[in-house]
C-alpha cells in the first residue's frame, strides 16, 4: 500500500525538494527500503545497522515507533509518517 | 479535598519559601485552619486575636475575592486556587500605571489582577538572547514577568538582525545581554532583566537555573540543549523547548519526571550531520512563532491556565503552514528520567555531543 511519508526541510534536498513523499510497504522498514530505492541515501540517513539512529524520529500518525513496533511497525492504508531529526536552532551560533 | 494556595511573597518565608502549598478543607474556612496547622507561623498572618481573617487579608478562590462569594463559607472543589493576598504589602498591590500598562490582561479572568501579580511575582531564564529567546524575553517583558534573566556569551553580529529581534544596527559588536536588558528595559522599565554574560556550562548551570522558576530554552546548538535540559530536570524547573532550522519549528515543555529532551532524542546527531541555522539558514520570522509560543507556554504555567504542551511535540511546517502534534513519552529507558537513570549529575556535555560549547572554541 502507499504512504506518504512527511520531511523535515532539511532532508528535502535528498527527496528533490519535496515536503513529502510516497512510498510502499506494510511495515516502516519496508517503506524506507522502498523510498531508498527511489531517493539513494534515504535509508542511511535514518539507520545503521538496522537501528533507528538515536537523533531521529519517526512518527506512525501522532506516535513515535519506538513506542510502538520500531521498524517492525505494521502500516495501513492511510497512515501517515513524519520524520523528524532533531533540531538544535536558536540563537545564532558563531560563524567563525 | 486538597485545593493549592497561593502564597505571595511576604508569606513566603513562612512556608518553606513555597510560592504554592496544598492544603485539605471543603470551605475557605477549613482550608485556612487546615493551612494555619501545617504552617503555625503563618496563623498570626491569617487570623487576628478573634480568629477572624484580619481586614487587610483579602482571600481569592479561582480569581474571585471570597466576599463576592460565600465569605468564608464559600465551597472548594479538588484542583481549586485559594490566594491569600494582603492588601498592601510593599508593591504587592497594582499601582494606577501597572494597572493601566496590564489592563488586557486584568480585564481577562483568567488572568485578572491576582494572576498579573503572579506574572510579576515570577522569574522566567531565558537560554540565548538569538532568535527565539529575543521573542520570548520580549513578550514576557510586556507581560509584565517580573524577573527575566537572560543568558548568552556571543555579541551581535549582522548577520542576527534578520531575525533577532531584541538588537539593533548600532548594537553589531555589543554583548548580546547588554543589548538585550536595553531593549526589553525600553519596551518596559517595571521589569528586572539580569543578565548572565558567558557560556552556560557543567560549572555553572546548577547555580543559574536554580535561581528562577521556568527556563525557555532557545539554544543553537545540542551541547547547550543537552546541558540545559539535564540541569533542568536535577533542579526540578520546568523547561520549555523550542528549535527552528530552515522552515521547520518545534516546541513543548518538559516537567521534571514526566519526559525531558533525552526521552525525544536520547543522543544527538554527530557534529556537522544536522546543520545549525548559521550553515543552513532559517526564515526570518518564523523563530517569532516558535519564540512566542515558548512565551505563551511560560505565561500559560505562571498563571497555572490551560494545557501546557507537556507530552506533546508541536511541529511547525512554514512552507504548508502546518501545524501538526506528536505525542511525546517519558521513555522508561531515558538515561536521565528513566526508571533505571545512569545520568545523575551534570557531565562533560563536549564529550558526549562530540562537538565543543560554542564559544569557547574560540570560533
Amino acid at each position: 500500500m502507499v504512504i506518504e511519508v512527511r520531511v523535515t526541510a532539511n532532508i528535502q534536498t535528498l527527496v528533490g525538494g519535496q515536503r513529502s513523499v510516497r512510498g510502499e510497504g506494510s511495515t516502516v522498514s519496508e517503506l524506507l527500503d522502498d523510498l531508498d530505492s527511489h531517493y539513494p541515501g534515504f535509508k542511511a540517513l535514518l539507520i545503521t545497522d538496522g537501528q533507528l539512529h538515536r537523533f531521529v524520529n519517526i512518527y506512525l500518525n501522532d506516535e513515535d515507533i519506538r513506542f510502538l513496533d520500531k521498524l517492525d511497525t505494521p502500516l495501513k492504508e492511510g497512515d501517515t509518517l513524519s520524520i523528524l531529526p532533531a533540531l538544535a536552532g536558536g540563537a545564532a551560533s558563531r560563524t567563525g | 479535598m486538597s485545593v493549592t494556595v497561593y502564597i505571595p511573597t511576604p508569606f513566603r518565608r513562612l512556608t518553606g519559601n513555597q510560592v504554592y502549598v496544598q492544603a485539605e478543607g471543603s470551605t475557605v474556612a477549613e482550608v485556612l485552619y487546615n493551612l494555619s496547622n501545617q504552617y503555625p507561623t503563618l496563623r498570626h498572618m491569617i487570623f487576628d486575636e478573634s480568629d477572624e481573617v484580619p481586614g487587610h487579608i483579602n482571600i481569592y478562590v479561582n480569581n474571585q475575592e471570597i466576599n463576592s462569594l460565600n465569605g468564608k463559607e464559600t465551597p472548594l472543589e479538588d484542583g481549586d486556587e485559594v490566594a491569600v493576598i494582603p492588601a498592601i504589602a510593599g508593591g504587592q498591590v497594582l499601582t494606577e500605571d501597572q494597572v493601566n500598562r496590564y489592563s488586557r490582561h486584568i480585564i481577562m479572568p483568567q488572568v485578572g489582577s491576582l494572576g498579573q501579580r503572579k506574572l510579576m511575582a515570577a522569574k522566567v531564564l531565558v537560554i540565548g538572547a538569538g532568535g527565539l529567546g529575543s521573542p520570548s524575553a520580549l513578550y514576557l517583558t510586556l507581560a509584565g514577568v517580573g524577573t527575566i534573566g537572560i543568558v548568552d556569551f556571543d555579541v551581535v553580529d549582522m548577520s542576527n538582525l534578520q531575525r533577532q529581534i531584541l538588537h539593533r544596527n548600532d548594537d553589531v559588536g555589543r554583548p548580546k545581554t547588554q543589548s538585550a536588558k536595553e531593549t526589553l528595559l525600553s519596551y518596559n522599565p517595571n521589569v528586572n532583566v539580569v543578565i548572565h554574560d558567558g557560556p552556560l556550562t557543567s560549572e555553572n548551570a546548577m547555580e543559574v537555573i536554580s535561581q528562577y522558576d521556568i527556563v525557555i530554552n532557545g539554544a543553537d546548538n545540542f551541547t547547550t540543549r543537552y546541558l540545559v535540559n539535564d540541569a533542568c530536570y536535577f533542579a526540578g524547573k520546568p523547561l520549555v523547548d523550542g528549535s527552528v532550522l530552515l522552515f521547520d519549528g518545534q516546541a513543548t515543555v518538559f516537567f521534571p519526571g514526566k519526559g525531558c529532551y533525552r526521552c525525544l532524542f536520547p543522543s544527538p546527531p554527530p557534529p556537522g550531520l544536522v546543520p545549525s541555522c548559521a550553515e543552513a539558514g532559517v526564515l526570518g520570522a518564523l523563530p517569532a512563532v516558535i519564540g512566542s509560543i515558548q512565551a505563551i507556554e511560560a505565561l500559560k504555567l505562571i498563571l497555572e491556565i490551560g494545557e501546557s504542551l507537556a507530552s506533546r511535540l508541536l511541529l511547525v511546517d512554514a512552507l504548508s503552514m502546518e501545524f501538526r502534534m506528536v505525542k511525546l513519552r517519558r521513555d522508561p529507558k531515558c538515561p536521565l528520567c528513566g526508571d533505571d537513570p545512569t545520568i545523575r549529575e551534570l557531565i562533560d556535555y563536549e564529550g558526549f555531543c562530540g562537538a565543543p560549547f560554542p564559544g569557547q572554541d574560540g570560533g
